[in-house]
């Protein structure tokens, strides 16, 4: 174990890009390790069941390239973790595909281990029955019938597997989807260097300058990890890390800023500091790690729920927006009687904004005082047939609608694009959002190849 | 007289806590702003609620968080992120209620 471990993260998400002066600036550092956290649950649940990346793959190979290229020539291991921004197989092998490309263009040769975090729908059903999951917070109970109709199934791993495939010699190592700060705290873990920090100072990394200030997802960070504690350093001179920078982004995210389970067990922050060490920098003591008595992994899965299709329009007439939400229930109204055993009412959506379209059933303030409103109309059908059906449905019935006291005869709608109706696609929702406790098995295990 | 938080906040923000919770964070300006509010509770499970106007129930923590002179409420999301009838993926659009809190 050396004095200290430098670990260089490029970007908040790869393929959120970051100014090549700021990398260039961490390689002078001479990091022991480049990481990066390539994905997040945030964009919703369409990319996992998808699978789908929801980052842009040109910008993704961009990203990678300066990171293989500086990290293979001088000997420093890349970490990848949720590979493909969801993590499942699907964007694991998208993302190994990128490596495989650069590999090429750049004549670079190395180990890689590739992790997939997939979980078979057998394992999870096995672990169902013999009650070994538990729903997070707010999480409906999981049924067989929902794990099966789950396109796909992942658990976040943690260190454990990255260090395996780096013990077997991987200068590269891609995971499928993995706790944000495994990718960053695995190898210092390996050398013997505090769980607790190793795995805080990766939760901020995670984020990379997000967490400074002023604070950006598209530029770099260095973590120095010590014995007792761990540095936090920007690579811009645009921005610093500030004890309020770094302290308020251990709440981000997250519901109790103390405590933030992980796969095995939490860091525990009652007793963390933040202090000011000049420069920019900040110095960060007391974090510890504290296993749970079972090694527990969370699940996230996805399933198809249907078809969109959607038209966005708007209304300027003051008259239609003081009665918006009686027009929308009696549109609704009409279009169940113009087929009455075909009732649809549940699967079309008025997403009003300049009324309550950012917050919905949220939103406190009852009236709008808008002039103008936009309108999003939302079919969600079993089919994609059916949803464009109900969508064009129920744009022509608003367009034409007479409601109570209408004075503009001739349309009540402004569409600012031909054709006005969108199909959306396959649409998703989180299916699994579960903790399996794994009984013991080691259900990830790293694929390693010689590039 | 009242005065508005924006006086006391220097960040007011709301996001996902994985796709089936919303967090709030308030950021105070200064460790003297975080003891006011701390200390006469402003920030509390049936202020929030009525904000939000959602059962108590469904607001799952309060928490002081003194290392980020911040507080932060955790909401149950009245929908899983991109459930049917979702208005707000990323949760991150929906702090506003809190601008109107007083001290």
């Amino acid at each position: 174990m050396t004095d200290e471990f430098r670990v260089l993260s490029p970007t908040a998400i790869l393929g959120y890009g970051f100014p090549e002066s700021s990398f260039r600036k961490g390689m002078e550092r001479k990091p022991h390790l480049i990481a990066v956290d390539a994905g997040s649950t945030d964009p919703g649940p369409y990319y996992l069941g998808a699978g789908k990346a929801f980052t842009n793959r040109a910008f993704v190979k961009r990203d990678l390239r300066y990171m293989l290229r500086e990290g293979v020539k001088n000997n420093i291991p890349v970490v990848v973790g949720t590979a493909g921004g969801s993590g499942a197989s699907v964007h694991l092998e998208w993302c190994r595909q990128i490596v495989l490309e650069i590999a090429a263009e750049e004549k670079l040769s190395f180990k890689m281990g590739v992790i997939p975090a997939d979980v078979s729908k057998e394992t999870v059903k096995k672990a169902l029955g013999e009650g070994r999951i538990t729903p997070l917070a707010c999480v409906p109970e999981l049924t067989e019938s929902l794990v099966d109709e789950t396109t796909y199934l992942v658990a976040q791993i943690g260190p454990e597997p990255i260090i395996e495939a780096l013990k077997a010699g991987c200068n590269v190592v891609l995971a499928g989807r993995c706790y944000d700060p495994a990718c960053f705290a695995a190898l210092p873990i390996m050398l013997g260097y505090d769980e607790g920090l190793a795995l805080h100072m990766g939760k901020i990394l995670e984020c990379a300058a997000i967490a400074a200030t002023p604070g950006s997802g598209a530029d770099c960070a260095l973590g120095i990890l010590k014995k007792d504690s761990f540095i936090l350093e920007a690579l811009s001179p645009k921005r610093k890390f500030t004890c309020e920078s770094a302290a308020a982004h251990t709440l981000y995210e997250k519901s109790d800023p103390y405590h933030l389970p992980g796969p095995g067990g939490a860091i525990n922050l009652e007793n963390c500091s933040f202090t000011d060490i000049g420069d920019g920098r900040v110095e960060v003591r007391g974090s510890r790690f504290e296993p749970t008595p079972r090694y527990l992994i969370k699940l996230e899965g996805a399933r198809s729920i249907g078809y969109r299709s959607i038209s966005i329009a708007g209304t300027r007439d003051p008259i239609m927006i003081g009665s918006i939400d009686q027009i929308l229930a009696e549109v609704k109204a009409h279009i169940k009687e113009m087929s009455p055993e075909d009732d649809r009412s549940e699967q079309l959506f008025f997403h009003v904004y300049g009324k309550n379209g950012v917050m919905g059933q949220l939103e406190p303030l009852a009236t709008t005082s808008s002039h103008e409103l936009c309108i999003v109309i939302e079919a969600l059908c079993p089919s994609q047939d059916e949803a464009d059906t109900l969508c064009s449905v129920a744009r022509s019935t608003l367009l034409h609608y007479g409601y109570a006291g209408r004075i503009s005869t001739a349309g009540n709608l402004a569409f600012p694009f031909s054709p006005s109706d969108i199909k959306m696609g396959n649409v998703y929702e989180f299916s699994v959002y579960h903790l399996m406790d794994p009984a013991g098995e080691e259900l990830f295990k790293p694929i390693i190849e010689d590039i | 007289m009242k005065r508005s938080i924006l006086e006391a906040a220097k960040v007011i923000r709301s996001k996902n806590a994985g796709p089936f919770e919303l967090t709030f964070d308030i950021i105070f300006k200064d460790r003297e702003y975080f003891e006011l509010f701390k200390s006469q509770n402003i920030v509390n499970p049936e202020l929030i609620a009525k904000l939000y106007k959602i059962d108590v129930s469904d607001v799952l923590g309060i928490v002081w968080f003194a290392p980020a002179n911040a507080v932060k409420a955790t909401i149950k999301r009245p929908l899983a992120s991109g459930a049917p009838g979702e208005t707000d993926i990323y949760g991150a659009q929906q702090h506003a209620p809190l601008l109107e809190i007083e001290f």
